[in-house]
């Protein structure tokens, strides 16, 4: 039996439960298949209508409850993925009574939206017609209203659910949430403060605001007519990312207390790093320093050297801009000769705060069945990526280590080092 | 493996002004109140943000353009924290956590959208809505908007690049930012952190989320004491510290205003027997109180909690040693939902080092959910120190 502690003499942080919500299908095994064959998930937006969207397609997670009323909104849709994720993360666990730790729960902010705005205006009249004064009055007695768009409310009314320990806490660091949550769950057991974590990335946000809203910072794909080759990551004609959504859960645990109950491992979160960024809002500083600082940092964070790293699963969003400071991270961290690296998001889009996390239990998948996921569409490499990005094609590797990548606007980079069970 | 943490510095921002000499005047006059707007958003008083000299903490005007009042407040109060604790020096290691709320929507486009589509069916609203956005939206505000942005703009103007998280849960928020800042140093992950929140009262949009509570006060303002069994008034704060390993501390010679010897958090769930008053009692088990301990109430001043944290007090109070005066501090700031925490925090480590109370018990009833405590102690004069 080998040692259940770290590099650090911290706990050794175990996998035992995943669970994937992704427009390539509901749970893991849909969503790894439709990895796996390289299949896109981005489509034409059929929940909303587009007009006037300068970006018109999405990838689109179709739940059950929504068939043939008005779409959730954004809260109702990231609480639902986000407990279908969960309870599948759990049931593999085999932890059936109260969760044994706490809820890190990756999300995005929440607010009242327009079909409430208007539900409210609507009951105002005469001078005072849709003016917040009246809304408000409007809106006295709604604590369905207060309960669904509190930021808490998410995480308070998965708590409840699942029975885990403590206060929730809710984390968001833009593209790198996912990630965060895992960190703080990676945290909280190695410093011994509790036996496990369930850590969960959530994304629900694809609607019209929010679509304009990064429209306007001409972030989006605007490849309309061809959805399913919208997102391009790390090729020559990519020019921006595909919003999507959906969500991942990892039950973590530290590996003496899974062994000791018996659990299967399914592998370890061997190390975090984290660097902020100082430069601007949505760009990197040129250096990369923010971006190579997190990588090496996970990597010594999991006390490895580069050269240790088989794999690498991508930040990649299809951003001009990501994608070139991304190569230049990998060149500077493993220099002439890096690893393969792919990114997931060329086939579910990009989805935000739920992409760490579901690049987290991919990265996992792939050590498990020692095969690499794809990035499609990779049509006209772009002479200024020279990394190996499994084009278009999955493809067997033997894999023991993956380096994760999330980067995000605001300057919050977050990676993980995610290894085979021991 | 755990290092004593220590408070070094503050950054508090309230309609009562800011930093140490408001604050401490306030906490030293019983009879104190604080600025207060009864008129710009009524029915609900409101306890505005003070002038602020801007230029002093965000100098480049390109940097203020890109926020909005919400960020700006943080941001400022950001560093003050750092002047405060003389750690201008070490922002480039230092962990930021960040407890956030939502940022500014444009109102007067929310009103004029809502005014033309309230009377249009649903099925002509939808597209036209697209429309008026896609003209009406500045690019600018959507990072104004997005709640990691302020962590985002306290690395851009103040160099804070160690990490960065940003926590989203109202009250709970701002106490387990604090929480697990200090886990992160005393596990010794670092040695100087800057933990905090923003809110800004005078916002039409929060007040349509917590007005739905039913919680909120009306009309003329008055002490919580005489809201009957209760109600919230929000008050503008930024509140921000930062935290610092003792050892560090004393290397640099940097003196530490109070120690975090305690820190927890909880969540009930409010229902049955699973109550506040329980839960604030689970967490105060074992804590070293003496007598004469001060009490810092973060209480909202919705009704229910503000019952259950009276009924723990009490509990406390006949299981342990004789409690000081139990302070309100609604009163001072109003209910600044992810800053309250923060915010009494430097409330309470400011009256430590000015010698006004023992030792201070802070605590955290949220609104709706959440229950917070922190335990912080004074330090001694260290020779050299």
């Amino acid at each position: 039996m080998s040692a259940t502690r770290d590099h650090l003499g911290r706990h050794l942080v175990a996998v035992t439960g995943m669970g994937l919500v992704t427009p390539l299908g509901l749970g893991v095994a849909e969503s790894w298949a439709g990895l796996l064959a390289g299949r896109s998930g981005i489509r034409r937006i059929t929940r909303f209508p587009t007009e006037h969207l300068k970006t018109s397609i999405a990838g689109q997670v179709a739940l059950p409850e929504e068939a043939g009323r008005p779409p959730l909104s954004s809260p109702e849709r990231v609480e639902r993925m986000a407990a279908l994720a969960a309870a599948e993360a759990v049931a593999q666990s085999g932890i059936d009574a109260r969760f044994p730790g706490p809820l890190f729960l990756g999300m995005p902010p929440v607010e009242v939206e327009w079909p409430q705005r208007l539900e409210l205006a609507r009951q105002t009249a005469g001078e005072a017609a849709g003016r917040y004064t009246a809304m408000i009055a409007a809106a006295e007695g709604r604590r369905d209203l207060f309960e669904t768009f509190l930021f808490g409310g998410i995480g308070e009314r998965l708590a409840d659910r699942f029975g885990t320990e403590g206060a929730p806490v809710s984390v968001s660091t833009a593209c790198a949430t996912g990630a965060s949550a895992i960190q703080l769950g990676v945290e909280a057991i190695q410093r011994g403060e509790a036996a496990a974590a369930l850590c969960i990335g959530a994304e629900g946000s694809v609607a019209p605001e929010a679509m304009i809203r990064f429209s306007l910072l001409s972030a989006l794909s605007t490849r309309n007519e061809e959805p399913e080759r919208a997102s391009r990551p790390f090729e020559k004609t990519r020019e921006g990312f595909v919003m999507s959504e959906g969500a991942a859960a990892l039950v973590l645990e530290s590996l003496e207390s899974a062994r000791a109950r018996g659990a299967e491992v399914l592998g370890l979160v061997l190390g975090a790093g984290e660097r902020a960024d100082s430069f601007h809002r949505t760009r990197s500083n040129p250096d990369g320093g923010a971006i190579i600082g997190a990588m090496r940092a996970a990597i010594a964070d999991a006390g490895l050297e580069p050269g240790q790293i088989d794999y690498v699963n991508a930040h990649g969003t299809g951003t001009p801009e990501n994608d070139k400071m991304e190569t230049l991270g990998m060149r500077a961290v493993f220099g002439e000769a890096p690893p393969p690296i792919s990114s997931n998001k060329s086939m579910i889009g990009h989805t935000l705060s739920a992409a760490g996390a579901i690049e987290a239990v991919v990265s996992l998948l792939t050590i498990r069945d020692g095969i690499l996921p794809p990035t499609i569409n990779h049509e006209t490499p772009d002479p200024a990526i020279p990394l190996d990005v499994v084009p278009n094609a999955a493809r067997p590797a033997r894999v023991a280590r993956v380096l994760s990548n999330s980067f995000g606007f605001g300057g919050q980079n977050v990676c993980l080092v995610l290894g085979a069970a021991p | 493996m755990s290092e004593a943490v220590w408070i070094t510095g503050i950054g508090l921002v309230s309609s009562l002004g800011e930093g140490e000499a408001p604050h401490l005047a306030a906490l030293q006059d019983a009879a104190s109140r604080p600025a207060v707007d009864e008129a710009g958003f009524a029915p609900f008083p409101i306890h505005p943000l003070p002038a602020l000299a801007l230029d002093s903490q965000i100098p480049k005007k390109g940097d203020q353009r890109q926020m909005e009042p919400w960020q700006r407040l943080g941001t400022y109060a950001a560093g003050l924290a750092l002047d405060h604790a003389g750690a201008r020096a070490l922002a480039a290691d230092m962990h930021l956590v960040v407890a956030a709320g939502g940022g500014e929507r444009d109102v007067a486009l929310d009103e004029t959208i809502c005014r033309e589509l309230a009377t249009l069916p649903p099925g002509e609203a939808g597209p036209l809505l697209n429309g008026r956005l896609a003209n009406g939206l500045r690019p600018t505000l959507f990072l104004a908007q997005l709640s990691n942005l302020l962590a985002g703009n306290i690395s851009i103007v103040h160099g804070v690049t160690g990490s960065s998280r940003t926590f989203m849960g109202e009250e709970s928020a701002g106490a387990d930012a604090v929480r697990i800042a200090a886990a992160r140093l005393a596990e010794g992950r670092g040695e100087t952190a800057l933990v905090g929140g923003a809110y800004v009262a005078g916002r039409w949009d929060m007040l349509l989320l917590f007005g739905t509570s039913g919680a909120l006060w009306r009309d003329g303002w008055v002490p919580l004491a005489e809201r009957g069994p209760g109600g919230v008034v929000m008050g503008s704060a930024g509140a921000f510290l930062v935290l610092e390993t003792a050892r560090h501390a004393r290397a640099r010679g940097a003196r530490g205003l109070a120690k975090l010897s305690a820190i927890r958090t909880g969540t009930a769930r409010r229902r049955s027997d699973d109550t506040a008053r329980a839960e604030a009692g689970r967490l105060a088990e074992g804590l070293p109180l003496r007598p004469g301990y001060a009490v810092f109430s973060g209480a909202s001043g919705a009704s229910d909690p503000l019952a259950e944290e009276a009924a723990f007090l009490a509990d406390l109070a006949a299981a342990g040693p004789a409690p000081g005066p139990v302070r309100h501090t609604t009163d001072l700031l109003g209910h600044a939902v992810e800053a309250t925490f923060p915010a009494n925090l430097a409330l309470a480590a400011l009256a430590l080092r000015a010698g006004l109370v023992p030792q201070a018990l802070v605590t955290g009833f949220g609104l709706w959910r959440g229950e917070a405590l922190a335990l912080l102690e004074p330090i001694a004069e260290e020779a050299g120190a």
